[in-house]
């Protein structure tokens, strides 16, 4: 692989005791589309946070612009925040701003600019992910695939050098849904942007990224370029990509019994 | 005998580990040169907590205004001493009652309302969103909130005691026949701006810090659920209102030196 911008050197990390992630290391090259899949509850959400220093490992190291992470002052980890952008599963527009002020918001606290430009900056934002009319609307106002699109036009407003999507497909019609993987393919390509894309949506993922990473329960069971993982015959990694319920990944948090379970309640 | 002294142990290491991250929440969120830019966001803050709260405080501090004068006036009228009653309630007024029920009914109003609004931003990713464009929510979202609360409030418990003294001089001058040359002339002899009037902007400026303080931090600590959120909201008006009382009770004994 060519440079790494995101490096996880043996990262494991638990979360109210329960183990997270076990000696993870992964590599994100510059300017590349990584995917990370995985079943739901594998920490895939916890890897982004992690990335962006809002919660720390409990051992291993993570460098991003090859700084490590654990030695940044706080006032450093907020500088470093200003070169990425990041999509949240849930949007997580300010309520209290409209569409237009919100994706305007990084460019005032973080630039100069003067309001025309601004203006410029945040129509050409939202008129490429369809919302330009919206622009005076209050997040109340649109649907959660309509305010998943404002906030990727937000999360891009600066154009930053590592932008991170949390299950950026999901809640969003094929039109929708079409659009925003250019994008994120466009993006990409013309910025010399590097990504990472969190998702279950096996299809699409295997369309944008140049690399993927498959984990479960903490570990990577598999990783390559798109083919290589099509070709991949690990039984775990099988699993997952053909959707079957039963074989090595658990479809079932851990528990007892079923009829050991069952009967317990009848003899109480 | 071992389980309480277990329950109080793990109650104390809770204490101790609650005030040390509402300390670092308010360190981060004050410290620092002040930004001109934010200055726009207080204004809106002292807008939002101060002005919006005018008429709760206006209706209170009147009917309070009225109720001591009416019951000053019964019983100061016994001993033929009505004319003291404009002394009585202003220094009642001044230093005590509107320093200390205007900090609860800001407490109740304003800060319930700070808590819910941090604590759902909370559940709804806005704060860990602002940070990860690099914005410190603690410097954007918590510092103008304090120092919206921090200024209002004892602007409001002034306004308390003003507004309260204007009612009673409606019950007793206008109502009650009380003379009023000697209900305004004994007020302004006997309360002085240093010994009384100041004292009682020095407790609101406490109250005010407290206040605004645990609303803050109720809202940065709280459960991003509805169930958390609601709890939270409770505990800041129940905490905020102990914690005015017991304040009181201090600066009172200091500052008055009884």
């Amino acid at each position: 692989m060519s440079e790494a911008l995101v490096i996880f050197d043996k990262v494991s990390y638990s979360y109210n005791g329960k183990p997270v992630f076990h000696d993870l290391s992964i590599e994100v090259p510059v300017n590349k589309t990584i995917g990370i899949m995985g079943p739901s509850g594998t920490g895939k959400t916890t890897l982004l946070k992690l990335i962006g220093g809002q919660i720390h490992p409990d051992r291993g190291k993570i460098f991003v612009y090859g700084q490590d992470l654990s030695t940044l002052s706080r006032k450093e980890l907020f500088g470093l925040r200003k070169n990425m952008g990041m999509l949240f599963q849930s949007g997580a527009l300010f309520s209290d701003l409209s569409v237009f002020e919100n994706v305007a918001f990084p460019l005032r606290e973080h630039t100069d600019l003067n309001s025309e430009l601004i203006r410029y900056l945040v129509l050409i934002k939202l008129n490429a992910v369809g919302l330009r009319g919206t622009a005076n609307l209050f997040p109340r106002e649109l649907s959660g695939g309509m305010q998943r699109r404002v906030a990727l036009a937000r999360a891009m407003s600066l154009d930053p050098d590592l932008i991170m999507y949390d299950e950026p497909f999901t809640g969003l019609d094929p039109i929708a849904l079409g659009v925003i993987s250019n994008l994120i393919r466009n993006v990409g390509a013309v910025y010399d942007t590097t990504s990472i894309i969190v998702s279950h949506d096996i299809e699409e993922t295997l369309t944008i990224a140049d690399y993927l990473y498959v984990l479960s329960e903490g570990e990577i069971i598999g990783h390559g370029t798109p083919s290589e993982l099509k070709n991949d015959k690990s039984k775990r990694l099988r699993q997952f990509l053909n959707g079957l319920p039963d074989g090595p990944v658990p479809f079932h948090y851990p528990a007892i019994d079923y009829m050991a379970d069952l009967i317990s309640s009848v003899v109480d | 005998m071992n389980i309480l002294a277990w329950r109080l142990g793990r109650f104390a290491l809770q204490m101790v580990s609650s005030l040390g991250r509402a300390v670092r929440m308010l360190f981060f969120a004050l410290a620092g040169s002040p930004q001109l830019k934010n200055i726009p966001l207080v204004v809106r803050q002292i807008y939002q907590l101060g002005v919006l709260s005018v008429l709760i405080i206006v209706c209170s501090g009147f009917s309070i205004g009225a109720v001591l004068a009416l019951q000053g006036y019964a019983q100061l009228a016994r001993v033929g001493s009505e004319s003291a009653l404009g002394l009585g309630v202003a220094l009642v007024l001044v230093m005590e009652i509107g320093p200390v029920v205007s900090a609860l009914l800001f407490a109740g109003r304003a800060g319930s309302a700070i808590t819910a609004e941090i604590g759902l931003m909370k559940a709804t990713e806005q704060i860990a969103s602002m940070e990860m464009m690099g914005v410190d929510p603690l410097r954007r979202i918590f510092a103008p909130r304090f120092w919206g609360g921090f200024i209002a409030l004892p602007l409001l418990a002034l306004m308390f005691s003003v507004v309260g003294i204007w009612g009673a001089s409606l019950v007793a001058v206008d109502w009650l026949g009380v003379y009023g040359g000697s209900f305004w002339s004994v007020m302004e002899e006997g309360v002085d701006f240093f010994d009384h009037v100041l004292k009682g902007i020095v407790k609101s400026v406490v109250f005010g810090f407290v206040v605004i303080w645990i609303a803050l931090f109720q809202g940065y600590d709280s459960l991003p659920t509805s169930e958390g959120i609601s709890k939270a909201t409770t505990n800041t008006v129940v905490f905020s209102s102990v914690w005015v009382l017991v304040l009181d009770f201090f600066l009172t004994l200091m500052m008055f030196q009884l």
